[in-house]
């Protein structure tokens, strides 16, 4: 298996030009996914065999994937109104709509991301399938908290899922991603299962860490979490991004960090040597206004995030609308691949709830602010409402899917509080990668616990 | 004899380093050093020296004085799947990358439950050096050696310092490589076998550099050396020491320590570090929780640097760290001679 994973990986290099090859089967499928459609059930089965691996994300710009999903979806429903859509003939939408989105603000650009984007039907279900299900995901995770299920640190991400699914929707699962602790609405786009991310919130062995990481630290091929320490993250991300131009790939790393982590040191020491070094990075900054307690204002002597790389080139964006978010994650990106150097995002966004589970969020802030976003911004309904006033799918269409939403979030749930703890042999394993096992120290001299990797 | 002794070579400690990393920059393409004139300096130390000319600003990259930001691109770069050696010019100026150190790569394994290995190696001057007072002196064995996830190794001759980086580069793990300034220069014998473009020497296991049956002499780097020199006076007076050159700090060699306290009964920690909570306050605690404690005739004696921060004027600055005096006088003492 492994000289066939180097045969074909060998190959891959030399037809893509890469020196390096995959070392494990899912970085393969990740380097074969630029070539090939692997939702078929093959690839999904071999994936499967190997390890806990994330299934390939949902959100995706082939359409052949994203129409074969939605009726897949109305299959499975068994709802009141299932009946009534799928008798319904799909001719009868519009299938394709160009959208205005706003301008960007640039910083050193002469020209920004286009101001009409196009927006398939099936491009639409998916990414409001994408981030319905963060949406109930954060919900559920809110929920099993305040029961005590969930412990520890919590950061929910309701009403920034414009952001996690405008950016999915602008890469290919070959590129990478990485961010902070506010993490579980990327760590559903880039191919977790949310059954997986339920159990590590809830500490579970089938949690993605296996119950080991927490909330803050899940892991997927090319997504490096989920980082606790505010702005570490960015210096990781522009590694990453070295390692991609490193071995010439043409792929791009998204580094991800708020407004209050914008004013980390190591951030501005990253700006300068991924500009020295033109490492193919887009750095984007999710602005929500609130670093934990403290306003924008209070907190940055300059509030223009996009303008902080100094010299390195940066757009300002409405991080509500999913449709902006990717069309200026796409042109991030190509600024990126055609060897410009790295480029800084700011998404003007929201989170509805505090900063974490332990901050209310309205000591701070004002209920009537939190509502007024809701009412006007919430990026789902702007999706919705833009569908349905453009005849794009049906009042109907999108209520089954809520239905069908919550039910998987709901098993995922019951998964995720039925699901056994980590056993407590797994307590002192993966300290090391590829060692022999060794000898850990208990808390008493009698206690002689073992480390496998 | 003879011809074997032709075989052996005179070979400094910096240029061991630097033959381990040009042999694994040549072996691994994934393989790149990066820090602070590692390239077109040829190394603030001249460790690199030659590299950057060999293999170009890809493989060897001078970085901006952004300790943080390197450190933590350089971990970046190594869970992307590259093997990057990351120089801290010394490690003084690594408690400014400590966090990329150790939350983000010791750290993050185990945080993945093993998805997510970080395969690097920070490398560069340890502990005291001549002149430097301060800021410039400290030893960083026992902060580094606390942590889980990380390996922690400390050279002392030409064999260790090219065996031990070799393996360092080929672990999978986030590995700390604490070399010595003062011992960069200095020439040892190095055998044949260890010329080999395949020599490494185990992460993990001590050396016994010198048997002996009356005293265990234990040590990491430079201060071995030192601990040799009190042997050879030793032995004139008919005290035979057991002089061992602990290699790695974490995972600590504790059995080759225990082995040698059963034979020997006696125990004498040597390091240039600090006392407190350092790595003879660890040897000491594992001595006694373990099964070499019944065969101690005497407490465990600690040498260790003085308790102050490193003064600059050179009579203070002698006065600052174990002498070959202090290690023959408390080997005396511990044998209650």
């Amino acid at each position: 298996m492994k000289t066939m994973l180097t045969v074909i990986s060998n190959a891959l290099c030399r037809i893509t030009g890469k020196n390096v090859g995959a070392q494990t089967v899912p970085e393969l499928l990740i380097d074969l996914s630029e070539y090939v459609n692997l939702t078929s059930p093959a690839a999904h089965a071999s994936a499967q065999a190997q390890r806990q691996p994330p299934k390939p994300p949902p959100v995706s710009t082939r359409s052949s994937a994203a129409s074969q999903l939605a009726r897949a979806q109305l299959d499975q429903l068994d709802g009141p109104g299932a009946r009534v859509a799928v008798t319904r003939n799909f001719a009868d939408f519009t299938p394709q709509v160009t959208f205005d989105i706003k301008k960007c603000d640039l910083h050193r650009l002469e020209a920004g991301p286009p101001v009409k984007a196009e927006l398939t039907r099936e491009q639409g279900l998916q990414y409001y399938r994408t981030m319905q299900m963060v949406r109930r995901v954060e919900l559920k995770a809110d929920q099993l908290y305040k029961q005590k299920i969930i412990r520890g640190f919590c950061h929910l991400y309701d009403g920034q899922e414009a952001c996690a699914a405008g950016i999915e929707a602008a890469i290919s699962p070959s590129d990478h991603l990485i961010t902070a602790y506010r993490a579980h609405g990327y760590t559903y786009t880039r191919g977790v299962s949310i059954r997986q991310i339920l159990a590590e919130l809830t500490g579970r062995k089938g949690g993605v860490a296996k119950g080991k990481g927490g909330s803050m630290h899940m892991y997927a091929p090319h997504f490096y979490g989920g980082n606790g320490i505010v702005g570490a993250q960015v210096p990781l991300g522009a590694g990453i991004a070295l390692a991609c131009q490193y071995r010439g790939n043409n792929q791009v790393c998204v580094t991800l960090y708020g407004d209050g982590a914008a004013n980390q040191g190591q951030l501005f020491e990253t700006f300068n040597m991924a500009a020295l070094w033109k490492l193919p990075c887009v750095f984007i900054c999710e602005n929500n206004k609130y670093g934990m307690g403290t306003a924008v204002e209070r907190a940055a002597a300059s509030t223009d995030y996009y303008k902080r790389g100094d010299f390195i080139p940066g757009l300002r964006v409405d991080g509500m609308d999913v449709l902006s978010v990717r069309e200026a994650t796409r042109f991030a990106a190509d600024h990126c691949r055609a060897g410009k150097g790295p480029i800084v995002m700011e998404l003007q966004t929201y989170r509805y709830h505090g900063h974490s589970m332990s901050d209310p969020g309205v000591s701070y802030r004002t209920r009537e602010e939190i509502q007024e976003v809701r009412s006007k911004s919430d990026p789902i309904s702007l999706l919705r409402e833009r569908m349905l006033s453009n005849n794009m799918a049906s009042a109907e269409e999108f209520k089954e899917m809520d239905v069908e939403i919550r039910k998987e979030v709901d098993d995922a749930a019951q998964f995720a509080t039925s699901d056994p703890e980590p056993p407590l042999e797994d307590l002192c394993n993966h300290v090391f990668s590829n060692n022999p096992p060794l000898d850990v120290r208990g808390t008493h001299p009698w206690s002689k616990l073992k480390s496998v990797s | 004899q003879a011809s074997i002794r032709l075989r052996m070579k005179s070979v400094t400690v910096r240029d061991a380093l630097n033959q381990a990393m040009d042999e694994e920059l040549e072996r691994d393409e994934r393989v790149f050093l990066m820090g602070e004139e590692v390239a077109q300096y040829d190394g603030a130390y001249k460790v690199s020296r030659g590299l950057w000319k060999k293999y170009g600003d890809k493989r060897i990259i001078d970085t901006p004085i952004s300790e943080m930001g390197f450190a933590g691109i350089a971990v970046g770069a190594a869970m992307a799947g590259l093997r990057p050696i990351c120089e801290f010019m010394t490690f003084n100026f690594s408690m400014q990358a400590i966090d990329q150190v150790i939350n983000s790569a010791a750290k993050t394994y185990y945080m993945s439950a093993g998805l997510q290995p970080v395969p690097i190696v920070f490398r560069g001057p340890n502990g005291a050096s001549a002149g430097v007072a301060a800021q410039h002196s400290q030893c960083f064995a026992a902060w580094y050696a606390h942590c889980p996830g990380l390996k922690v190794v400390s050279p002392w001759n030409s064999e260790d310092a090219k065996g031990l980086l070799k393996s360092a580069i080929r672990d999978d793990n986030p590995v700390v490589f604490l070399e010595n300034e003062l011992m960069y220069g200095v020439p040892f014998e190095m055998s044949e076998d260890s010329q080999s473009k395949d020599f490494t020497i185990p992460i993990g296991k001590a050396k016994i550099e010198r048997q002996g049956n009356h005293v265990t002499l234990v040590s990491h780097s430079r201060f071995v050396g030192h601990c040799l020199d009190a042997a050879a006076v030793l032995a004139k007076e008919g005290i035979e020491c057991e002089v061992i050159n602990l290699r790695t700090i974490r995972p600590m060699d504790v059995e080759s320590i225990e082995t040698s306290v059963m034979k020997t009964n006696h125990l004498v920690t040597v390091e240039g570090g600090w006392p407190q909570f350092g790595v003879g306050a660890e040897i000491c605690a594992r001595v006694m929780e373990g099964s070499a404690f019944n065969f101690l005739d005497a407490p465990v004696t600690r040498v260790t640097g003085v308790d102050i921060p490193m003064p600059y004027a050179k009579i203070l600055e002698d006065h600052s760290l174990p002498q070959v005096k202090d290690i023959i006088f408390s080997v005396k003492k511990t044998l209650n001679v």
